[in-house]
């Protein structure tokens, strides 16, 4: 159903980011563009993660990893001025690729806690690598020179350009998903989350299936990364910390799993809430623990799954 | 005799000191319903998960259309035509009957790796899908989320998910379990109807359905074959009386 409560709160969504740029302009209040972008490439982040966590069942605990070496692969390049993004991007996203295809080969030949557990390590271990690279900065971190350089076709110094980039690619990423999850491809990996011994006994190798969408949510996260990398102008291991992964998952399910709009819409209220909440106290998070506690026990399917209490239709429309 | 389709050789497994399956040994003819009686904790579920794939037997061999299986996982099982369902409902709950069906059909479609066209749309699973409802007597009920299906419908579509992968073999474990008598006898009729054409291979507690249904019997106590023939075989055997029905001698 093309007017489902997901779809309008889709749309109102992106309608109200489309006017965040005038609405900066207007006020202006410049920090409302910053905190659109920041938005919109956690949006990313989340939505990748929620495609293995939500419809795939695997809960990644290092999924913030990938963000953060997209990141990496662009402050590394743009430090040895290598700055063209047709370069930067496309290879930040095969390292992610590369990377993912080795974590998750590992990590998926275990299950439930161990999986969680074992993408963590991996995660970490990551992440100290970045600390101990002294020559991109280690623990401070490498600023970035200039953002990519996409010839004329866009400059992404320029702040609201930037914005919108940001937009068309979370709206992109947003359409691949759903192409995704409605396809041949997308039902086996529903399937593995349901009941992986049906899915044996009916004839799927589900390994290969599960390692594939691993490698896709790696790569849209690293996506993330790579814009995160253009928006700060900064780089540092803190971005692959496993409190960002940790972030990432409470964003997908303060939004709610399972539904494509749901991790968008945490991705939003997460960073509004840090915003709003830190500006009252420094221990926001004492506010925040407690509200997460609430919409985890009273609201299952997050706030997608609050707001749209409608039950599957008989047309098997979840 | 035609050689048969599954041989079954010396099987063995153990779980820790408990023997659940011992020296067993198995021959299925094409074509035929064979049933697979025994009491309680007579490794009934123990054989059908090693001659499926998803336990590996400690020793013996599973001959399948001459092949030896015995090391194959599961899902290459199912695609040299093993099919199997289980004795507690195993489905995928979040989708619908249809969907539940469409998954085992595409399963036994090329590889799955193909990102963009919707399953909603592609006729290519959901016209064998709808047959196989059909076929178990869920045609009318395509769009219902498998969650909400009755019990004895949860095991209509279990075979019906076995059925969409066109398997040589089929095995089924306690298809009846927990069903009415309305139900039972609703099975019952789907299995004749497949009968002659489709080798199954079938666990079963209802006397009744067994009788009405194999063309043989193995009896099974203790993990191994205590005894194994027709259905007149079986009632006249004096071991099968004093191991395996005791109070139950009575349906005989």
């Amino acid at each position: 159903m093309w007017l489902s409560r997901e779809n309008i709160i889709g749309l109102a969504i992106f309608a109200l980011l489309a006017v965040v740029p005038a609405i900066a302009a207007v006020t202006e209040i410049p920090f409302y563009l910053d905190l659109g972008r920041r938005m919109m490439i956690l949006a990313i982040g989340a939505l990748s993660l929620n495609l293995i966590m939500g419809y795939g069942g695997m809960i990644s605990f290092g999924h913030a990893v990938y963000i953060g070496i997209g990141a990496y692969v662009v402050g590394i390049c743009a430090e040895h001025e290598l700055v063209s993004g047709f370069i930067q991007w496309p290879l930040a996203l095969l390292v992610c690729a590369v990377v993912a295809f080795i974590f998750g080969a590992i990590s998926l030949r275990t299950r439930g806690v161990y999986f969680i557990m074992i993408t963590l390590a991996l995660a970490q271990m990551t992440y100290f690598l970045g600390v101990s690279l002294d020559r991109y900065g280690g623990d401070d971190g490498l600023p970035l020179a200039e953002p990519s350089a996409f010839a004329d076709l866009i400059d992404l110094s320029e702040k609201t350009s930037l914005y919108y980039l940001i937009f068309v690619l979370l709206l992109f990423c947003l359409w691949i998903s759903r192409r995704l999850i409605h396809s041949r491809f997308g039902m086996v990996i529903q399937g593995a989350r349901s009941n992986e011994e049906r899915m044996g006994a009916i004839g799927f190798p589900t390994f290969r299936y599960k390692l594939t969408a691993f490698v896709i949510a790696g790569v849209m996260a690293g996506l993330a990364g790579v814009l995160l990398a253009n928006h700060t102008d900064f780089v540092n291991p803190d971005m692959m910390h496993w409190t960002r992964s940790g972030d990432l998952i409470i964003m997908v399910l303060l939004g709610g799993m399972g539904n494509l709009i749901g991790p968008i819409l945490g991705a939003l209220v997460f960073i509004l809430l840090e915003e709003f909440l830190s500006g009252i106290t420094e221990y926001w998070q004492l506010i925040f623990g407690p509200f997460l506690i609430l919409v985890v026990l009273f609201a299952r399917g997050g706030f997608l799954g609050f707001l749209d209490k409608k039950k599957p239709t008989e047309d098997g429309d979840a | 005799m035609p050689k048969p389709l599954l041989e079954v050789r010396n099987l063995c497994k153990n779980f820790g000191g408990v023997t659940a399956t011992d020296n067993l040994d198995l021959s299925l003819q094409p074509g035929f319903i064979h049933a697979v009686i025994g009491p309680n904790g007579a490794g009934k579920t123990t054989m059908i998960a090693q001659l499926s794939g998803a336990l590996k037997p400690d020793s013996g061999k599973i001959l399948f259309d001459g092949q030896d299986i015995t090391s194959l996982s599961s899902p290459a099982r199912s695609h040299l035509g093993i099919a199997r369902t289980f004795q507690i409902t195993s489905i995928f709950h979040e989708f619908t009957a249809l969907e539940n069906v469409a998954l085992a059909v595409q399963a036994h479609d090329s590889h799955s790796f193909r990102f963009w066209r919707p399953v909603k749309k592609d006729e290519k699973l959901r016209t064998p899908a709808q047959a196989a409802l059909d076929l178990v007597g869920l045609g009318g009920r395509p769009n219902v989320l498998a969650s909400t299906l009755s019990h004895g419908e949860h095991r209509q579509l279990e075979i019906a998910m076995a059925l969409a992968t066109k398997p040589k073999l089929l095995l089924l474990d306690e298809p009846m379990a927990g069903m009415g008598a309305e139900e039972t006898l609703r099975i019952v009729e789907i299995l004749k109807s497949l009968k002659g054409e489709q080798t199954i291979l079938l666990i079963e507690h209802d006397m009744d359905a067994v009788f009405a249904l194999a063309d043989e019997i193995t009896v099974l106590v203790y993990g191994s074959v205590i005894a194994s023939g027709t259905e007149d075989e079986i009632r006249g055997n004096q071991a099968v009386k004093l191991a395996y029905l005791g109070d139950e001698g009575a349906a005989f």
